[in-house]
């Protein structure tokens, strides 16, 4: 398989960061998907790695813990051919008190073409986008968005309806502290998908429905009418007073097992951003099921960060040549 | 001696005499010595202001100013912090007990007022203590720090007493005749929040303040200055659900005076949307609804006063995520031009009016000698330049603290000449 041609899909594209999906236009989501898709096909079956962004850095800057979204950034970097650096809290200089943005431009000054960053806080990349010169791809902050997640979850959607246009999406379980929720229900929307928000009151804030949502609290009564369920985990570590009285009344109210796929359409797909917790949010027989894509929304994470960095970088080097011509 | 000042061609405007007229007023050994002198009564060696164009007003008075010394220098000292209110217009200050160590003793009383004396700023008058260690659990020592000069008694900003403290104070307070302060909040409530709770904190991801944090609050706050015939002082305070408490019990003839922040009359919690730290106020910017209501009610005077909301934090600690970020900004000296294009640019409120909210009636709930140019009293004065537009500079600042958001915007109402006891401190 040949190298795809993606410049005109680069042309149509001019952001230069991807900090959420609530900004983006139906239209960018298209482009993001749509070179995820080509990408994903050029580097499937005898895993090719691709030269598109050779001579290139990409340095992941996470001060929260993760694993599979740390090396699906880095994978994605490596198959265009970019070389990756790491850093982490733990043993960077925000333990000796710098701030992250002090963090950041140090990292940026050793030369980096993109910084991917996770934090614990809302806005940490909005700000560093600010600060840096280089691109900045929000890869979880805090509860606001997880955009590469939401585009995967797009994709592996796409991938299985075609479009995701009149589909009806139920996002169920801690929406209140879900980056991946606040991604999903802004990809979706644009999309247009229908969106149903599910979970106990104190998980799902009834203003969702002031922003045009439709709001559940009994996964029962909306799943008949469910086409994708996505089933976010339980975010014990963000919780500060747990929000229903026992995990064993939460798996009796929202978890998906066997019983409830009796109720479910027959081709329903069953979502999970992982890590899943197994007995929570679903049961064994459920994630391991056919109607389960668990798996393949993780391989095509690395195919959306593939893209995402693609076309986050044509657009800085259009940006940095316009200023070259213009000084 | 101090020079005889003459003011002229300004428009005098003080609310505690319903005075809003061309006139001229001299001022004599600190005090204010005749409204329109003959020639032949100014002195030779006057020294004469021409406040043409100008309102010419009773010195500022704020309710809550965080001077943060001793203990927290890097974000403000009482010298600075005391240049940045003549700056801002104001001539007396009243400055909170949130420094290290607090003010809960005689001692600390005594530091704060000495630093104010050389600091040659506005006139800084010390809010003790209500607990002690501003821990809201055991009564600070009020009648001693009465005695060293406290003006009343708060652990605002951002503590809370608890229920029996506050009823026990405010019943003990009554032979003081003093105030209790109280910015209200329920903390188990607003634990970890950084903004108005509401649809704009739902989509960024961020935890919020809810409304009902600071109206469970004020509903505990009236009830006990009603139980205990104490004189308590609530604010500031940033809810519909506050405003309609206050006015309740008022209309009842309930005893108890509000303040407001001009910021939280002017700006709303989508101000967030750029997470930017300078909007991270307490109590926070909140929707739209929740700013028409309060304009309203400073209008109708259920809520009595507009304090600036000085909470200076070094640039190092405002340069962190909004998590780790502090509560706070520097309003000192953009206070009067928040408050003046937020009410009398919309026409919501009149000179007189505003300068009775900032000036007349704050200084009537601390009990100062101020807010007034009547003869005799103490001659503070603001002269204000009402049409002047301005685009606010942080870097212009007097205060250490420069986090402000009002950063390049254009605000209307400028601070030409600040007054303190007849002697001109400062100029702009």
């Amino acid at each position: 398989m040949s190298v795809p041609d993606l410049t005109s899909f680069a042309e149509r594209w001019d952001r230069r960061h991807l900090l959420d999906l609530e900004s983006l236009s139906a239209e960018e989501i298209t482009i993001l998907l749509d070179v995820a898709s080509r990408l994903k096909e050029a580097t499937e079956g005898c895993r090719r790695k691709l030269s598109l962004l050779s001579g290139k850095t990409c340095a992941n800057l996470f001060f929260e813990n993760s694993t599979r979204t740390r090396n699906s950034f880095s994978l994605a970097a490596k198959r265009l051919g970019a070389d990756t650096v790491e850093f982490g809290s733990s043993g960077s200089s925000t333990a000796k008190g710098e701030t992250f943005a002090d963090t950041a431009k140090t990292i940026e000054a050793m030369g980096v073409d993109w910084v991917v960053t996770r934090h614990g806080t809302p806005g940490t990349p909005n700000l560093l986008a600010r600060e840096l010169g280089c691109c900045v791809l929000n890869a979880g902050d805090g509860p606001h968005e997880h955009p590469t997640q939401g585009l995967l979850d797009l994709l592996t959607i796409r991938q299985h309806r075609g479009s995701l246009e009149g589909l009806t999406v139920a996002l169920v379980g801690d929406i209140a502290h879900s980056r991946t929720a606040r991604s999903n229900i802004w990809g979706l929307k644009r999309m247009g998908a229908h969106v149903i928000i599910c979970g106990p009151p104190t998980l799902v804030s009834p203003r969702w429905q002031e922003l045009g949502f439709e709001v559940a609290h009994h996964l029962d009564e909306i799943l008949p009418r469910c086409d994708v369920l996505n089933l976010l985990r339980i975010q014990f570590e963000r919780q500060h007073a747990r929000p229903f009285p026992s995990v064993r009344e939460y798996a009796a109210l929202y978890a998906m097992n066997a019983a409830r796929m009796r109720q479910a359409k027959e081709n329903i797909l069953i979502m999970a951003p992982g890590p899943i917790n197994r007995g929570v949010e679903i049961t064994p027989e459920v994630a391991d099921g056919p109607h389960s894509v668990i798996l393949e929304q993780v391989t095509n994470g690395i195919a959306v960060r593939m893209s995402a960095l693609y076309l986050l970088s044509a657009a800085d080097d259009r940006y940095r040549n316009a200023n070259k011509a213009s000084a | 001696m101090k020079k005889p000042l003459l003011i002229e061609n300004g428009t005098l405007i003080d609310p505690s005499q319903n005075l809003n007229r061309g006139g001229r007023i001299l001022m004599v050994d600190g005090v204010f010595a005749t409204v329109d002198p003959s020639d032949g009564d100014i002195p030779q060696d006057c020294e004469v202001i021409d406040a043409g164009g100008c309102l010419v007003t009773p010195g500022l008075v704020d309710l809550g100013v965080e001077l943060r010394e001793p203990g927290f220098e890097e974000d403000e000292t009482v010298l600075s912090g005391s240049h940045a209110a003549l700056a801002g217009g104001y001539t007396s200050i009243l400055a909170a007990s949130s420094t290290d160590p607090v003010i809960d003793s005689h001692g600390a009383v005594e530091f704060v007022r000495q630093k104010a004396t050389e600091a040659r700023g506005a006139r800084v008058y010390v809010v003790g203590c209500l607990s002690k260690g501003r821990s809201g659990k055991q009564m600070a020592e009020l009648g001693l720090l009465s005695e060293a000069g406290a003006v009343a008694f708060s652990d605002a900003p951002r503590a809370a007493p608890s229920d029996a403290l506050l009823k026990r104070a405010l019943e003990y307070c009554r032979m003081l005749g003093r105030p209790i302060f109280d910015s209200p909040e329920v903390p188990e409530l607003a634990l970890g929040g950084v903004m108005h709770d509401g649809q704009v904190s739902l989509v960024l991801g961020l935890k919020g303040l809810p409304t009902e944090a600071e109206d469970l609050a004020v509903a505990r706050d009236v009830r006990l200055a009603e139980a205990t015939d104490g004189r308590l002082h609530v604010g500031p305070v940033s809810t519909m659900g506050a405003v309609d408490m206050l006015r309740r019990v008022k209309s009842r003839g309930v005893v108890v005076t509000a303040s407001v922040c001009p910021h939280n009359l002017m700006l709303s919690d989508a101000a967030m949307r750029s997470y930017e730290s300078r909007f991270k106020v307490h109590p926070p910017l909140r929707s739209p609804r929740h700013v028409a209501t309060l304009c309203q009610a400073v209008k109708d005077k259920t809520i009595d006063a507009i304090q600036s909301g000085h909470m200076p934090r070094s640039r190092e600690k405002m340069m962190n995520d909004l998590d780790q970020s502090p509560f706070g900004i520097s309003s000192l000296e953009t206070a009067l031009a928040t408050a003046a294009t937020a009410l009398v640019r919309t026409g919501t409120l009149d000179w007189i009016e505003l300068i009775d909210r900032m000036s007349t009636r704050p200084a009537q709930i601390a009990s100062l000698d101020a807010g007034t140019l009547g003869i005799g009293r103490p001659a503070d004065v603001t002269i204000i330049d009402p049409n002047a537009g301005w685009k606010v500079d942080p870097s212009q600042f007097r205060s250490t603290c420069i986090s402000t958001p009002f950063a390049g915007m254009e605000l209307i109402g400028r601070v030409r000449h600040t007054i303190v006891g007849g002697e001109l401190r400062f100029s702009g």
